[in-house]
């Protein structure tokens, strides 16, 4: 593991340099540490793929007590089992209609669309990180053949709901939001809703997986057009 | 309900207390006030709590009348105040009287002014802040800046009482002082030279700068990687994306990001930064962790121990 500083009071860690959910899980028990190191001197922390970013307050530690408190995080058994956290199944309504890049997304893969389909919700995904908006999750790792770029110009407007798919991520848009990621269908559970507790279906370390609805289905569970 | 009714919204006036802290992890970034130094003062002078729902108000135009017998105070960038039709100061506690109007013009110098109300409005919190994030529409009345109509509720309190601040102590909005950064994050993917260009060149604020972040115009530095697994951001990164043009991430940034980052600027200075318009040119020089620690405790102390003057109606 290594520490860089950040900010004034802030220090990333580093636990390894790509998606890995072992690197992932190293993550999420460092959150737990650091919290119980650090306790109320911990301001907020930002777990992502393989860091995590601590902020503390100035006025109770100094950058060199948080360094010396965490420098021995991820240092430990290497076989250790990675976490399991909870497994959340998602309805998705896959078709042109509710995803306008998924005929392109097959045509660019040399594959039919149901296979294309079939690929995207056979794979369990896991949580990597939680950011860009509320309650926006970035799940991983999207099977390599039906991996796509970016668009090349975003859309202004992508509707809640949307399951896309950028390079070997796939995420569901939590709110109306603009989007430049590929868009291969919908999915009605809500991601993100400030008045519910919790306010979202998943954090950062549990596994997904989706299942295939149709548009009646789609409607029945509470899905918007 | 009583409190103030706003009349005229200004160009940006967001309700908010000091930010959202400990919700980084489902990705609820921090809002907050753009110059927090200014914020806890107007609040201070009134001998609220500092953290206190007050408002930002963005380069001005805001005119509020008040349904109740309070104080307020008015810090941070100079607007043309006035009271009941009367011109007062800023950085003190005014007396208003219920039917009165309050009125902030367009600022002089200091983009950001901060007006609080005794007690504090009555701002259900939403994820332990009252602060209002537009992106996320989340904070303040409905998650949006202020409408004409809206209502800002307040108890009243007639003999509240309230500060000046000495001018001595007032900030310096026009300072030309560099900005300072704690180098950090990827800065080792940026050579000498790059980081000597950055250190020695004069950028101009763009007009892309808002309470996300301020895009700086001026010489392209180029970090020798491309991106980077997304990663936390915090208050103050500067992320240089493809063109070279660096942006400084301030108070409603994402919380994470995949661009190259050379470091952070000193919360001093994202302040002062926030404080300056589109336009303004600015110098970047390097500053240590340990250094912006040794400041911030300075400064706290110096803060502490600064006796506002009580003002009397």
């Amino acid at each position: 593991m290594r520490i860089e500083i950040a900010g004034e009071n802030a220090l990333i860690l580093y636990f390894g340099e790509e998606t890995d959910p072992r690197v992932s899980a190293q993550v999420q028990r460092a959150v737990a540490e650091t919290e119980a190191r650090l306790g109320s001197a911990v301001i907020d922390l930002v777990p992502s793929y393989a860091s995590l970013l601590v902020i503390y307050d100035p006025l109770q530690l100094d950058h060199l007590q948080v360094k010396r408190l965490l420098s021995d995080l991820g240092n430990s058994d290497e076989d250790e089992e990675v976490s399991e956290g909870s497994l959340i199944k998602l309805p998705v309504w896959y078709s042109s209609e509710s995803g306008p890049d998924l005929d392109a997304l097959a045509e660019r893969a040399g594959m039919s669309v149901s296979d294309v389909i079939d690929l995207h919700a056979s794979t369990e995904y896991r949580v990597y990180a939680i950011g860009f908006a509320p309650g926006f999750a970035y799940l991983g790792q999207v099977d390599e053949r039906i991996a796509a770029p970016r668009l090349s110009t975003p859309r202004q407007v992508v509707p809640r709901g949307s399951v896309a798919i950028a390079d070997r991520q796939t995420a569901i848009y939590p709110a109306a939001s603009p989007g430049g990621w590929n868009l291969i269908g919908r999915c009605p559970t809500r991601m993100f809703n400030p008045e519910a507790d919790p306010c979202m279906p998943v954090q950062v370390g549990d596994r997904v997986s989706f299942e295939p609805i149709d548009k009646e289905r789609y409607l029945e569970l509470g899905g918007e057009l | 309900m009583s409190g103030l009714n706003v009349l005229q919204p200004g160009l940006m006036t967001l309700i908010t207390d000091l930010g959202r802290f400990g919700h980084h992890r489902i990705g609820l970034t921090t809002g907050g006030p753009l110059d927090p130094f200014a914020f806890r003062w107007a609040n201070r002078l009134l001998g609220n709590d500092d953290n206190a729902t007050a408002l930002e108000v963005s380069i001005g135009g805001l005119v509020i009348e008040a349904q109740v017998d309070t104080w307020v105070a008015f810090t941070g960038g100079e607007m043309p105040l006035k009271i009941g039709g009367e011109e007062v100061d800023g950085w003190t506690a005014h007396p208003v009287k219920a039917g009165q109007r309050i009125e902030a013009g367009f600022s002089k110098c200091g983009a950001r002014g901060y007006l609080a109300v005794s007690g504090g409005f009555d701002i259900a919190p939403m994820f332990d802040s009252s602060a209002t994030v537009q992106r996320e529409k989340l904070g303040g009345l409905n998650g949006q800046k202020l409408q004409a109509g809206d209502l800002l509720p307040c108890a009243p309190a007639a003999n509240a009482g309230g500060f000046t601040l000495p001018k001595q102590y007032r900030p310096d909005y026009a300072s030309k002082a560099p900005l300072r950064v704690i180098l950090g994050y990827q800065q080792d993917a940026f050579s000498e030279v790059q980081k000597q260009i950055f250190f020695t060149s004069t950028y101009k604020i763009s007009d892309r700068a808002d309470r996300m972040g301020y895009r700086m115009e001026g010489p392209a530095i180029s970090p020798s990687i491309n991106g980077i697994l997304s990663e936390g951001i915090c208050l103050g990164a500067i992320q240089v994306p493809a063109d070279g043009q660096p942006i400084v991430l301030l108070n409603d940034r994402q919380t994470i990001g995949g661009y190259p980052k050379i470091g952070s600027l000193f919360s001093g200075d994202t302040a002062r930064l926030a404080q300056m318009l589109p336009g303004t040119e600015v110098t970047f020089e390097p500053y240590t962790q340990a250094e912006a620690h040794n400041q911030l405790l300075l400064q706290k102390r110096f803060n502490d121990n600064i006796e506002p003057i009580k003002v009397t109606a």
